[in-house]
């Protein structure tokens, strides 16, 4: 770094060069859309006032400093100074100033201001995800295509209009007349209630009898159990974990039966089956998140889960 | 002044008067000399140089990252003509397509496990050193709360792909941040924008990905790294100048006046 003292401001003397150069600048900016010939004069021009223009400004600085003796003054008796303080302590000084109060008051308004701002953003980040999630009914087809007794994998789109984002697959048993003589299914959903995998039912499945109805697709299978191939969850035929992390028993959905369809409902939290098919006993609990109990001491950690508020 | 040669007149001309100028208004010229030539101890080895290893490292992850966003699309709908997702199509298309995609994409994917590596190894050396303790400890508290948002980058950066392992990878995260006592099933619902990863889910991902993490991150490490340059470097913990033996005599140093001042006071 050069020498040039800090605490003295050398402010440039006036100077027209830069309209010039503005203008030659200008002139280069239009040559480039209209010639080549007139980008090269504003080029030029520029060029030419840019130098003279650093000539004018870095005159002073190009010069040698002159030397400057510091200014001094001398001590006077400063009678007013001395008069004044005398009086000031007299008063006592204002419990709350005014410099005080603006201060108070700017970041109090700032931050009346801010909250006015960040409230609705803050609802709109976080609020979506909670509200209108019902998921709307979906129409799996004709009773016939569910066989007695055994287990189809039905696919259909939870949401059609999100595309096969919103594929779910849920394993359909018509476990066939109730006592009452009503219809009566199991349908568990393929979630894993240990963190969420896809879980598979364990048997064989019968790709001949594949069929695919408006965008459900049902494909027969024999099991009598499914496992989850991320961390060995594994259930039974009635959705019960066997074996491995599940916390709970495996979700459910709600059916209903309309013009000869079966029509899924929404989806709830199991916590534990007892009995089998038509006559099974089922724990039913507001649908929460894989992983977390729905009964016992541990459902204490979840007090409040989102589908309990929003349904 | 007067006894500076021509040579040394035009120098200060061209270099060191722009400089000031700028210095007289900004105060970064000195605030750059504050910051890069520091005086750090004589012992110091290469472990030192692991935190720096690691922002190489981010910086990395950030120009790739600027370019990868160029070409990539985070939309879950199918794409009609590859019939496949959106996002999965674009990422087909800068690994086989773009020329170049493939590196600048694999960059980005390893540059992360070394960032996270370098993170974790550089806390090794700081906690081996003894490097955390006073006056350093914000040092530290800052490098834990730069880990943990680097780590949010690896979560929400792994579903971008939109391929199997993405999908069921951030399913299971998602579901494990559920589990979490009381505002769990809230977070793993906000994190999936709903009951189930959908449509909006990885939009979101995406924005968290590269708006809002590194809009966290870029302070952090800026604050970690201003702690660094006041604080300076701690020696090893063997070090015989650190344990208030005598020095060493102060070596004549033949640095130019203000570029090394690295030996000897200033």
């Amino acid at each position: 770094m050069s020498n040039t003292s800090h605490d003295t401001p050398h402010g440039a003397g006036p100077s027209l060069w830069p309209i010039a150069f503005a203008i030659g600048v200008a002139c280069l900016l239009l040559g480039l859309v209209i010639s080549w010939i007139v980008a090269a004069i504003g080029a030029v021009i520029a060029v030419v006032f840019a130098v003279l223009w650093a000539r004018d400004v870095t005159r002073d600085v190009r010069a040698d400093v002159p030397h400057v003796e510091p200014e001094t003054r001398a001590v006077a008796d400063e009678p007013s100074a001395v008069a004044a303080t005398p009086a000031a302590a007299d008063e006592l000084p204002p419990a709350y100033t005014r410099s005080r109060f603006l201060e108070a008051s700017t970041i109090g308004l700032g931050a009346a201001i801010g909250a006015v701002v960040t409230l609705p953003v803050l609802g709109f980040t976080v609020l979506p995800p909670f509200t209108d999630v019902q998921e709307s009914e979906a129409d799996l087809g004709p009773l016939e295509n569910f066989p007695q007794g055994t287990y189809v994998i039905a696919s259909f789109l939870a949401n059609p209009k999100a595309g096969e984002v919103s594929r779910r697959t849920t394993f359909v048993r018509n476990n066939g007349p109730t006592d009452a003589g009503e219809p009566s299914f199991t349908i568990l959903y393929s979630r894993c209630v240990h963190l969420g995998c896809p879980v598979q039912p364990n048997g064989p499945i019968d790709e001949e009898a594949t069929t695919k109805v408006n965008g459900v697709e049902l494909r027969p299978v024999l099991a009598q159990s499914f496992g989850c191939p991320c961390h060995g969850g594994l259930y039974d035929s009635e959705g019960n974990r066997r074996a491995g992390p599940p916390v709970r028993s495996m979700d459910r959905y709600t059916y209903s039966i309309k013009n000869g369809h079966l029509v899924l409902g929404e989806l709830y939290a199991v916590g534990n089956v007892s009995g089998t098919g038509a006559s099974a006993q089922i724990a039913r609990y507001p649908w929460s998140v894989p992983g977390t109990h729905v009964d016992g001491v541990e459902a204490w950690l979840y007090p409040i889960v989102p589908s309990q508020v929003t349904g | 002044m007067a006894t500076k040669s021509k040579r040394q007149q035009m120098v200060d001309m061209a270099v060191l008067a722009p400089l000031d100028w700028i210095d007289e208004r900004t105060a970064l010229v000195r605030g750059t000399k504050w910051f890069l030539f520091r005086n750090v101890p004589r012992d110091v080895s290469w472990g030192q140089t692991l935190g720096s290893a690691a922002l190489t490292a981010f910086i990395v992850q950030a120009v790739t990252g600027a370019i990868l966003a160029m070409y990539y699309e985070p939309s879950a709908s199918i794409n009609p003509v590859t019939g496949k997702p959106v996002a999965y199509s674009t990422i087909e298309a800068i690994t086989d397509d773009l020329t170049l995609g493939w590196l600048v994409r694999g960059m980005h994917r390893w540059g992360a496990s070394v960032f996270i590596i370098l993170l974790f190894l550089h806390m090794g050396r700081v906690f081996l050193f003894g490097a955390y303790k006073y006056p350093r400890e914000l040092n530290w508290i800052t490098g834990v709360l730069i880990l943990a948002t680097g780590m949010l980058m690896g979560f929400t950066g792994y579903l971008l792909p939109w391929d199997q392992t993405a999908y069921w990878a951030s399913a299971v995260g998602i579901n494990l941040n559920g589990t979490a006592p009381f505002a769990g099933p809230w977070l793993a619902q906000f994190l999936a924008g709903g009951p189930e990863i959908g449509t909006e889910t990885l939009p979101k991902f995406y924005a968290m990905h590269m708006l809002l993490i590194p809009g966290l991150l870029i302070p952090l490490i800026g604050f970690h790294i201003y702690l660094v340059t006041r604080l300076g470097v701690t020696s090893p913990p063997w070090s015989s100048e650190a344990a208030g033996r005598e020095r060493p005599p102060a070596q004549p140093t033949g640095a130019r006046e203000g570029l090394v001042r690295g030996s000897g006071g200033d």
